[in-house]
């Protein structure tokens, strides 16, 4: 099993050149709205970054050794859901446990990291990819870092944006994609860095 | 068919694998075990089991917070000072908040969770709040849109208030209110009578707990309340008072009147009343035979809007400007201020008693919002 690439240059293309939100598109969804606040939007980066990580392996030991032993591979979606669902009700404890204003501030976003598409789409990947236990575990660290950075990085440019005078029309989401459109495009440059699939 | 049940049982242990690990989580993480609720500096100890929000710990244990939303987070009314560290103002409390307040330590009950051992301050007469079964006795119509209700006590039997205080009256669930709702009603009688306590209470379109009350309330109902609560009472000094309400304002400044009657106070009341119309005015015989037997008291009633049919020979004018007039020709005093009404008519009020000298630590006052 597994490709020979070495776990941590694929964990450096996760976050760069193979960025989930970046270049795969997936996650878009909080990524838009919950980028309005630098603090917010790293509190989310952090959750989703240990979503990512911790139901990468739990999905992988899932698959290789439940799924495929019992010929039940074609389950992997609703498993793999089921799974990222009750970590993610697991971290919603843990944070209004830890911090109140984080879990008031994230509201339905917390829940809805369950069907935020990076996750699953992160989980499906390491599947097709055939990646190992370790190649997956810092495969999903470093997609969920990557998704963390972004939305981190996006944040921090709409609250200077604030202050600016933009035209009406493209106000709120519009001006958003457009930044977005710009970020993906700087991370192409990446990807001639080296190419990982 | 072996496939299909080899399919079946792997997702259902799956996901009942997870659903208890997910339930031992819970009792692990949300185990805060047993906090000690310290109120007013060891006066009280609670022992209590950690975890949930303060205003239903205290509720449980027979404290009554004020709240009017049931602890959603939505009416401000449950706040408490909380003495030790209790983590930063959330968000849902940021609205309710002033800066005062803040610095003070002031938080919503309802969203501040007893995590921890935790002190907290509460006002003295918050011990005396109790849960009270009543029946509708009597339901008066005092105006075209205020009704006076009467509520005899049930349990307990009788009711120590002081005047210009108000209780919560709990508002079944009916049509589409699923969850009963609690809101604040000032009692209208005198504390004299502690047997039965009245309330004058407006219609409010579309609102929950008056349009139960003005078209499902049956008179022989039995209604339960919380209290009394609240800060808005004669303060005991010699200062001349100057009451200002409009609408159901009438009705803690009406307590307050009778309770200074019934008890001699040798004070100057002047009690400036705002209607629209004569349609608004109620009370007026009342306050006329008052006012024969009582000679303190001046009640002012002024319309902004009188009708010809009217024939009114009152003041006219906004209630401020009315009040105003007199404030000018009144001989220099000590005096007081109590407010009774809308945000709205109590902010003018409080500039316009600012300006004749009265500073805003003795204006006091209940806004009905
Ligand atoms: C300390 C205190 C004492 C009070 N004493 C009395 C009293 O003696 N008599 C009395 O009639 N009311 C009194 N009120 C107001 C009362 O508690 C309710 O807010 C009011 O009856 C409306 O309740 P509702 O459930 O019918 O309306 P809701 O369903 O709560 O509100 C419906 C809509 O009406 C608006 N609204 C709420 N209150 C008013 C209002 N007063 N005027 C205009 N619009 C409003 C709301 O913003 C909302 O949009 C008092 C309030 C406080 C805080
Ligand atoms: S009870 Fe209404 S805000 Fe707390």
């Amino acid at each position: 099993m597994g490709v020979p690439i070495n776990p941590f240059v694929l964990m450096f293309a996760a976050v760069f050149t193979s960025n989930m939100v970046l270049s795969n598109f997936l996650g878009m969804c909080s990524f838009i709205s919950v980028s309005k606040e630098l603090k917010t939007a790293n509190g989310l980066g952090l959750a989703v970054t240990f979503v990512m990580t911790i139901t990468s392996v739990l999905n992988y030991i899932v698959y290789y050794y439940i799924l495929v032993p019992l010929g039940l591979e074609y389950l992997i979606y609703i498993v793999f859901i089921i799974v990222i669902a009750a970590f993610v009700q697991l971290l919603e404890m843990i944070i209004d446990r830890i911090s109140p204003a984080l879990y008031i501030n994230l509201g339905i976003f917390l829940p809805l990291i369950t069907v935020n598409c990076a996750i699953l789409g992160g989980a499906l990947f390491l599947i097709i990819r055939n990646y190992s236990l370790i190649q997956s575990l810092t495969f999903g660290f470093g997609s969920g870092i990557g998704w963390w950075l972004a939305i981190v990085a996006l944040a921090a440019i709409r609250q200077r944006l604030r202050e600016n005078d933009i035209p009406v029309a493209l106000r709120g989401s519009g001006i958003t994609l457009i930044i977005i459109g710009i970020m993906a495009l700087a991370f192409i440059g990446f990807s001639g860095v080296l190419r990982v699939q | 068919m072996s496939a299909l049940i080899v399919t079946l049982l792997s997702l259902s242990g799956i996901t009942t694998l997870l659903a208890v690990l997910l339930v031992l989580a819970d009792r692990i993480i949300n185990n805060y075990g047993e906090v000690e609720v310290n109120i007013n500096e060891g006066k009280k100890k609670l022992k209590v089991k950690g975890g949930s929000p303060l205003l239903f710990i205290l509720a449980e244990n027979k404290i009554f917070v004020p709240s009017a939303c049931g602890g959603r987070g939505s009416c401000g009314m449950c706040k408490v000072k909380v003495l030790s560290d209790v983590g930063p103002i959330l968000p849902t409390e940021e609205p309710y908040l002033s800066p005062d307040e803040k610095k003070e330590g002031v938080r919503l009950s309802c969203q501040v969770k007893a995590k921890k051992d935790i002190s907290i301050e509460l006002p003295e007469w918050l011990f005396a709040v109790s849960k009270f079964k009543a029946v509708v006795e009597r339901i008066t119509e005092l105006t075209y849109d205020i009704r006076e209700l009467r509520l005899r006590l049930l349990d307990p039997l009788s009711i120590e208030f002081k005047a210009g205080q108000y209780v919560q009256l709990i508002i079944p669930p009916y049509d589409q209110v699923k969850e009963s709702v609690m809101r604040a009603y000032s009692i209208s009688s005198p504390p004299s009578q502690k047997d039965a306590i009245e309330l004058i209470i407006r219609k409010v379109p579309g609102g929950i707990a008056t349009t139960y009350i003005f078209e499902h309330m049956k008179e022989g109902e039995e209604i339960e309340f919380v209290g009394p609560f609240g800060e808005f009472y004669l303060r005991p000094t010699s200062a001349r008072v100057i009451a200002i309400a409009g609408g159901s304002g009438m009705a803690p400044i009406k307590s307050i009147i009778m309770d200074m009657y019934e008890k001699g106070i040798e004070r100057e009341i002047y009690f400036f009343f705002g209607a629209r119309s004569k349609a608004d005015l109620f009370y007026l015989d009342f306050y006329d035979e008052l006012q024969k037997k009582y000679p303190y008291l001046h009640f002012i009633p002024a319309l902004s809007d009188p009708k010809p049919e009217d024939e009114w020979e009152g003041e006219v004018g906004l209630v401020t400007d009315v009040a105003e007039k007199y404030l000018k020709s009144l001989p220099p005093s000590d005096q007081e201020g109590y407010l009774c009404g809308s945000p709205g008519m109590i902010n003018a009020c409080v500039k316009l008693l600012t300006r004749y000298g009265i500073s805003e630590d003795r204006i006091y006052y209940d806004k009905f919002a």
